[in-house]
């Protein structure tokens, strides 16, 4: 900017010669350059000040907005930290498939003490090991008094009697820390099933509840999901589990077993219905794993699942149905069973000599090995192989427990022709019970493959066909005569129309070859034989029942009455309707109840 | 007029300064109220939890099965068998309420010939026919 001179020579000079006063001119200047400066200013005053209005109006409308939209909006609750963590902090519960409680959560506290607050440590680890006898006072007094120490956990559960007494103590350095316990209110039922929980990361103010085994391991993410509800409702029904275990464990004790299992199983779903393994155990105090060689001493070894046995002539149904699947032979076909015969260098013979021949069907109803392993070389080593494998005995079963992947059948690793005839009659090939229950499933239910699962609510499951439909009926009619005039004639019910194939199997040594004395007793059912809904498998292991005198371990004799009462009892718990019962006992009307006739008048 | 202006203004902002206050506290209380109830509802859900878990355990199988031991005597309760199964059509169900038909209204005349008509009728006196049935139904009921 060209500054104007206050004192422009040329007007300076002109004001001289006039005679004027040339500070005038300067003074004019000066007033001038004075009011530019005012407008000036006054302009930028203007501006600020639109500028500040405009920011104030702006911040008033954010204002006034923000009050509109709070004013116009549904009325929400808000959120409060710190409350909801409380409420979902909880594992979430197991149910039986009505919704029976299995597992759940109750509150206790968990006692640990600040020796620097204490006022009296003496008299405090005195007074706690009166209150909990498996305390000793030196040693917690040796942990009250350790120089320098802060914290010390002293009980993880406490009963509300037993805090209260703590209480009563009044040692201030004492200190309750809530705890949630994962409690098992039926006790010792379907133990194996729910397995066991366990503390994981303790602080002072919470514990984390962590699934040791079985479902509660298996489904462990879930359960401890806060953001979900993740209950499990299992396909267990807790009435017929625990009248399984109530049957099987009285069955137990008659039969003078060593351990007994039982599975029942939806053969249309391939729903657990109740699976039961004996001995058992409280999950609510998990008893320590076994230490021994031999896993099936403890109590926490599940029989149904990871136990795997040789499933004997239960077995004997496969080969049959595959030859009937592939039209080599019909219920009516005679087999040679001449006993023994020769395999190589090996022998196979029968229990009893059932004469030069027999039908398929009797083959089944007496159970003859040499029959069964004729049938299973007219099928073939290939096909034999392929079809165990589609009912599920060459691997593990996929059900919903921690344990599943550990029952992997043990299958031989070759399979000359001797192994093909000892597996057609159960031998040389162990698996679990489950396997068996999916298996004889498969067999009952028209033929598809069931796959086990502990999960309610399975839809009907049509799985891959593994054979048809006449041959799964042919098969589940021989069965039912197994136990209308064959090995299982005990196994009859009335109303339930139980079809099944018993099987003794010797038990193996541990070093090799079989006890001569010691059994596994099976017995495969599926009921009722006109329209099969369940299919049972009890195994009872080292059964030994005196009959008549001498000493039977048969399955005949010791599996198969104890089926017979587990249909009993549980059938009808199902809500199972006995099918041949023509006439259905009639319910008289009471009197005041005859019918009103409508008048018209 | 300018403070006029002012005045009210300033009556205009004190009352604003007071309902924001207000409204602040009532925002608190309602906030602690929330907190109260959020901790009762935790604390009743709790409660709720425990007595499930107690109901469980009160009806365990276990206890029930020893019960029905206890109390033989008197209930006789055994497990279920397959001979409680019936048919359907064998229980005695109650009889349906009869429903009689209404009664004919007094001085009824059945329609001659002649009456009867291709016209619509319903709309002219259906308040007169729909009272008079009703009022029978009453008496008539058994």
């Amino acid at each position: 900017m060209i500054r104007t001179p206050l004192r422009p020579l040329a007007r300076i000079l002109r004001a001289r010669e006039a005679g004027q006063n040339p500070d005038e001119i300067e003074a004019e200047n000066i007033a001038r350059r004075e009011a530019e400066m005012q407008i000036r200013a006054h302009r930028t005053g203007e501006q600020r000040l639109a500028i500040t209005a405009s920011v104030f109006v702006i911040a008033f409308a954010a204002v006034a907005i923000k009050m509109g939209m709070l004013a116009s909006a549904a009325p929400a609750e808000p959120r409060v930290e710190g409350t909801r963590q409380a409420i979902y902090s909880q594992r979430a519960d197991i149910t039986d498939r009505h919704g029976r409680i299995l597992a759940t959560n109750m509150q206790t506290h968990a006692l640990y003490a600040h020796p620097d607050q204490m006022v009296d440590p003496a008299r405090a680890a005195n007074e706690l090991a009166r209150i909990f006898p498996d305390l000793r006072a030196d040693e917690l007094l040796r942990q009250f008094t350790v120089p320098g120490r802060r914290f010390t956990w002293v009980k993880p559960r406490l009963s509300p009697e037993q805090m209260q007494a703590v209480h009563d103590i009044g040692e201030p350095g004492l200190l309750f820390g809530p705890r949630e316990m994962r409690l098992y209110p039926n006790g010792s039922v379907a133990s194996h099933i729910l397995g066991g929980a366990t503390f994981g990361h303790q602080g002072v103010h919470s514990a984390e509840v962590v699934g040791v085994a079985g479902v509660e391991l298996f489904f462990d993410e879930r359960l401890r999901d806060p953001a979900a509800d993740g209950s499990v409702r299992l396909s267990i029904d807790l009435t017929a589990q625990a009248a399984m275990e109530e049957v099987l464990s009285n069955g137990m004790r008659v039969m003078n077993a060593r351990g007994a299992a039982g599975v029942l199983m939806d053969v249309h779903t391939g729903e657990v219905l109740a699976m039961a393994s004996l001995p058992d155990f409280d999950p609510n105090d998990r008893p320590r794993r076994a230490t021994g060689n031999d896993p099936s001493s403890s109590p926490l070894f599940n029989r149904a699942l990871q136990g795997q046995y040789e499933l004997g002539s239960t077995f004997k149904i496969f080969p049959v149905a595959q030859a009937l699947d592939l039209g080599l032979i019909n219920p009516n076909t005679h087999i040679n069973t001449t006993t023994p015969m020769r395999i190589g260098s090996h022998t196979v013979g029968d229990y009893a000599n059932y004469g030069p021949s027999l039908s398929v069907t009797d083959i089944i109803a007496r159970s003859s090995n040499v029959g069964t392993v004729r049938i299973a070389q007219m099928v073939g080593v290939e096909r034999q192989q392929a079809f165990l494998r589609s009912l599920g005995f060459f691997e593990p079963t996929a059900l919903e427990m921690s344990e599943a992947a550990t029952g992997r059948p043990i299958v031989p690793q070759r399979w000359p022709a001797i192994t093909a005839a000892t597996v057609s009659f159960g031998h040389g090939l162990a698996a679990s019970p489950l396997h068996l229950a999916a298996a004889y499933s498969t067999i009952a239910n028209g033929g598809t493959r069931v796959t086990p699962t502990l999960m309610a609510g399975a839809a009907p499951d049509r799985g891959e066909r593994v054979m048809s439909d006449a041959a799964s009926g042919h098969a589940v009619r021989m069965l039912r005569q197994v136990v209308t005039r064959g090995t299982a004639r005990s196994a009859e019910v009335a109303g339930y129309e139980v079809a099944g194939k018993t099987g003794t199997a010797d038990k193996p040594r541990p070093g090799g070859g079989y006890y001569q004395n010691r059994v596994v007793a099976n017995f495969a059912a599926a009921f009722p034989a006109s329209d099969p809904q369940y299919v049972l498998i009890v195994t009872l292991d080292e059964p030994s029942v005196n009959r008549g005198g001498g000493e039977s371990r048969t399955a005949g004799a010791t599996a198969v009455p104890v089926a017979a009462e587990l249909v009993r009892r549980l059938s009808p718990i199902l809500g199972l309707r006995p099918v041949d019962q023509d006439a259905l006992p009639d319910i008289a009307a009471p009197a005041d109840l005859a019918l009103l006739l409508a008048r018209n008048d | 007029m300018r403070s006029v202006l002012f005045v009210f203004s300033a009556i205009v902002v004190m009352m604003l300064a007071v309902w924001a206050y207000r409204e602040n506290y009532r925002t608190q209380a309602a906030m602690n109220e929330m907190v109260a109830v959020q901790r009762e509802m935790s604390s009743l859900r709790d409660d709720l939890t425990a007595l499930r878990a107690e109901w469980a355990y009160l009806n365990r199988p276990e206890r029930l099965r020893e019960l029905v031991n206890l109390n033989f005597e008197r209930l006789q309760l055994v497990a279920i068998n397959a001979d409680q199964f019936i048919d359907i059509d064998k229980i005695a169900f109650p009889p349906p309420r009869p429903v009689s038909p209404p009664r004919r209204p007094e001085g009824f005349v059945p329609p001659g010939e002649a009456q009867i008509t291709d016209d619509d009728l319903t709309g002219q006196d259906a308040s007169e026919q729909s009272a008079a049935p009703s009022a029978d139904d009453e008496e008539n009921a058994p």
